[in-house]
Formats: structure tokens, sequence, C-alpha cells
């Protein structure tokens, strides 16, 4: 693609809607322009990501809640358990990407400046150094078998932090209900693919560039207390 | 030295086990559990005897599946994917003792272990899978399926629509990377469609597969974006191979009794 034009950013925030008494779900807007974040992430990449994928788990994510919501009022349990996957699966999706959109900013806005603050001192105790936990994180993700998230998370109950990683839109919590999601990087190959191809590792080496280490300590900071 | 070269161009059939008279059921092969230095270790001062296997090409050039399947999916596809699997696979192999002897089908049951997968199973599987898929399409592919695959795939959904529509369902309700089969239930002696996540496929439960499509994201993400539903009428209205699919079939026959023979009355 030889001319990259400014994406302007899709405004859909309808707020939340009140269905039948059924809270839904709508894409949130995102904090910068789908083209913001290149050259670390395309913006085709960036809008497709955003309008396409994020929108299609919360519409699926909605739809799986009213089928619920039925399931619930008839007492139909085998449909309520046979639900379960669906909403694991598009409110995990929703939950994850919401996240993550939130884990990015432009280079202009602070993206890729190395963490300050008690998160800053976190990591250096806990992993010695900011290039140890890059490659870590980094290493984990690349062996992911398959579709899923690698993430920086706290233990909220051990007060440590934790990389981990969780398979398709399993939210990080699954993998412990003390842990909360400070960093997401998403390594479903719809989020590197047309830029990256299979060389997963590069997309990895250079989303670096654009992570927004300001947000993660926020989260650090107000789940520390 | 000694590095060997078996299985090397073994054929992907799954039907390909070595000689067994046991009837339908495939060899029992050795319970494995994991060593203190790793699943199939060397053991120290073993000489190097190990196993490798080629990378294969799909059955038509890289630009035949246009513009249904582009040639840069292909490139990427199998240039890049598959051979890393078995590039991946070989250096896994050459430190291993145990895995030597085994077709590609033979290797993936192995190193499934019952549902304990040892490192070697993504690579394997997904070698197998990637062969098998590749097979699978054919330039000028999809219409319908006739003689007896289609008489086969009436008796077990009903019609052809019906199937089709189990197919596509399948596809499209993936959760994250997998792929979907048409398979012969060796137990049931039926046909079903069924979806596998990653790596895993039907060999493992001893069934047949008899057609596959790649729902990873590679595997389309290329030509089709995120339009799944489009990549996945396209590869059942132009590329899904009928032919190979009749081929399988009737090797299948040959361990699975699918019925009485219609046997013409005097």
């Amino acid at each position: 693609m030889a001319l990259r034009p400014l994406l302007s950013r899709k405004s859909l925030g309808l707020g939340f809607a009140q269905l039948r008494g059924l809270q839904t779900f709508s894409l949130p807007d995102l904090p910068y322009d789908y083209g913001a974040l290149e050259p670390a992430i395309s913006g085709e990449i960036m809008q497709l990501h955003h309008q396409k994928h994020h929108q299609a788990y919360i519409t699926n994510y909605n739809k799986a809640l009213e089928q619920l919501q039925d399931a619930v009022a008839k007492g139909d349990s085998a449909a309520v358990v046979k639900l379960q996957s669906a909403i694991k699966f598009n409110g995990g999706g929703h939950i994850n990407h919401s996240i993550f959109w939130k884990n990015l900013t432009p280079v202009h806005e602070g993206g890729g400046e190395p963490p300050k603050g008690s998160l800053g001192w976190a990591i250096d105790t806990h992993f010695g150094s900011l290039e140890t936990l890059v490659q870590k994180i980094n290493s984990e993700g690349a062996a992911l078998q398959g579709s899923g998230w690698v993430w920086l998370g706290l233990d909220k109950d051990l007060k440590k932090l934790v990389v981990e990683t969780t398979a398709n839109q399993d939210p990080l919590v699954t993998k412990g209900p003390n842990l909360v999601p400070l960093l997401g990087i998403d390594v479903w190959e719809h989020a590197y693919y047309l830029q990256y191809k299979n060389v997963r590792p590069d997309y990895l080496k250079n989303i670096w560039k654009v992570i927004n280490w300001h947000y993660a300590n926020e989260v650090y900071e107000k789940e520390s207390e | 030295m000694g590095s060997c070269c078996n299985g090397a161009f073994s054929a992907s059939s799954h039907l390909s086990v070595t000689g067994f008279s046991q009837g339908f059921k495939s060899p029992k092969l050795p319970r494995l559990s994991k060593r203190q230095d790793g699943w199939f270790a060397q053991p120290p001062g073993a000489s190097r005897i190990c196993a490798y296997y080629g990378l294969r090409t799909p059955p038509y050039k890289l630009d035949a599946l246009e513009p249904h399947m582009s040639q840069r999916t292909l490139e990427m596809h199998w240039g890049g994917h598959h051979r890393n699997y078995v590039e991946g696979l070989n250096k896994q192999l050459e430190k291993s003792e145990i895995l030597y002897g085994c077709t590609l089908d033979e290797l993936v049951k192995v190193t499934y272990n019952n549902g304990n997968p040892s490192p070697e199973f993504n690579n394997a599987a997904q070698v197998w899978n990637h062969d098998f898929f590749w097979e699978s399409m054919q330039p000028g592919g999809g219409s319908m399926p006739e003689l007896g695959v289609l008489q086969q795939i009436e008796k077990d959904f009903g019609s052809y629509t019906n199937f089709r529509e189990k197919f596509v369902e399948a596809a499209l309700t993936l959760f994250g990377s997998g792929w979907v089969w048409l398979v012969l239930k060796r137990e049931e002696r039926r046909l079903a469609v069924i979806k596998t996540s990653n790596a895993i496929c039907p060999l493992v439960w001893d069934d047949i597969p008899i057609i596959s499509l790649d729902m990873w994201e590679h595997a389309y993400y290329l030509d089709y974006k995120n339009d799944k539903g489009k990549y996945v009428n396209v590869f059942m209205n132009h590329l899904v191979s009928w032919n190979v699919a009749m081929a399988r079939m009737a090797r299948a026959e040959a361990f699975v009794n699918l019925g009485e023979p219609k046997i013409p009355i005097a």
C-alpha cells in the first residue's frame, strides 16, 4: 500500500442501551486515530481490528446475553450452560480488546516511554529490569500455540507481578481470580498478520514502541492500594 | 553418523499403517511417560539416529487455486507456516531416539499420547494437517460430491445441503484457531462434521478424515481479512476436492464396514 491516508477514528459510542432490562454493550471509541500507531501497527490493521473483530465480539456477546436472559427466565438449564462458552468467548473478547486499546498510545502521546513510578520500581524488583520483562513477554507470546493473549498482571493476593498467557479470548482472571491485567498483547493472527505475516516475533518487538505504560502504571497504583 | 530418512516420503495417508493384522484397530502404541531429561530425549552417549520428515508440495502449482486462494497465501501458508512446522519438527526429532521409525500418522498418534501431548505433537500434527489440507483442495474444485460419497452424505446427513450447512456452521462457530473436518467415524460407521482446536486432528481418536478446512486466521486473512463466511463458501464452491474425498472414502471402506453390499438378485 503506497499511500496510507490518515484514517479518522470511528465514533460509534452509543453508550449503554437498555433493552428489556438487559444492559447491552457497544463499541468503545479509540482514544487515537487508526493511523496513529504507525509504523508499529498499521492503520489498516487497527481499523479492521476495532471495527470488525471487536465489534463482532460485542455483537455476539449481546446476542448471547439476550439468549441467556431468555433461558434463565424459562428455567432452561441446558441452554444456560450451553451458552457459557459463547459468553466466555465473546464477552472475553470484548473485555480483552477494551483493555488492549488503552494499552496502546501514539508515540507523540508517550507511547513506548518506559514506566516510571511504582510500576517501574515493581518491574525492576520482580524481573530485574524492563528489558528482562519485555524478553519474557515476547518469548511467551511467540511460543503461544494458536490464538491468545500474553499479559503482564498483578497478583493482588501475593502482591507481585506475573507474566501469563491465556488461550483464545480467555480473560486473565481465568488464570487466577486475584489477577488484574495491567498490559495485554493480542497475539491472535488478526492482530498482526497483514503487516508482519507469520513473523509474530517482529510484531512483538515493535509493539513496545506504542505501549502505554502510563495507563498500566495507573491501574497498578490503583489496584495496589 | 546415521541420520535416517524414515518417513521422509511416506504417504500422508492415515491408512498406511504397517501391516498389522488386528482388523479395524490401529496398532497399540506404547504408553509414554515423561523422562527426567524430557519426553523423548536421547540417553547420553547414544549414537545419533534420528527421524526426518520432508515438506510435501501441494499437488498443484502455488498459483493454481487463484482467484479463490491467492498465490501469495499459498506462498505464505505453505512456504512459511507449513515449512516452519516441518523444520520445527525435525529439530525436535534430532533430540529424540524413541520417535524413530514412525510414519507421520503414527508419529501424530504417539506424540498425542492419549491426551497428554508431548512438545513434538504440535509440529507433527500441524505437518500432517497441512499435508491433508492441500490435498483436500484442487483447482476447479467445489461443486457437488458424486456417487458413493454423495450417497453416504445423504445417508448420514439427509442431504448435501444439510451437510453443507453443518460444515459451514462448524467453521463459523469455531472459537479461536482450528480445523473443520468431514470425518468417517470408525465406531459409529458414519460420516460426521467435527471441529478441532489448534493442532488436534481426528487421527488421534482413530477416526478417518475425508476433507478438512483450515480455519486458522493465517489461512484466509490475506485474501478475505475477517470475512470468514466468504472464505468458507468459496472453499465449498470452488476449492474442495470431492475427487480426493472419493478416493479417501474408498480406502476407508477397507477398514470400516459401511453396510451390506448390494447383491443383485438373479
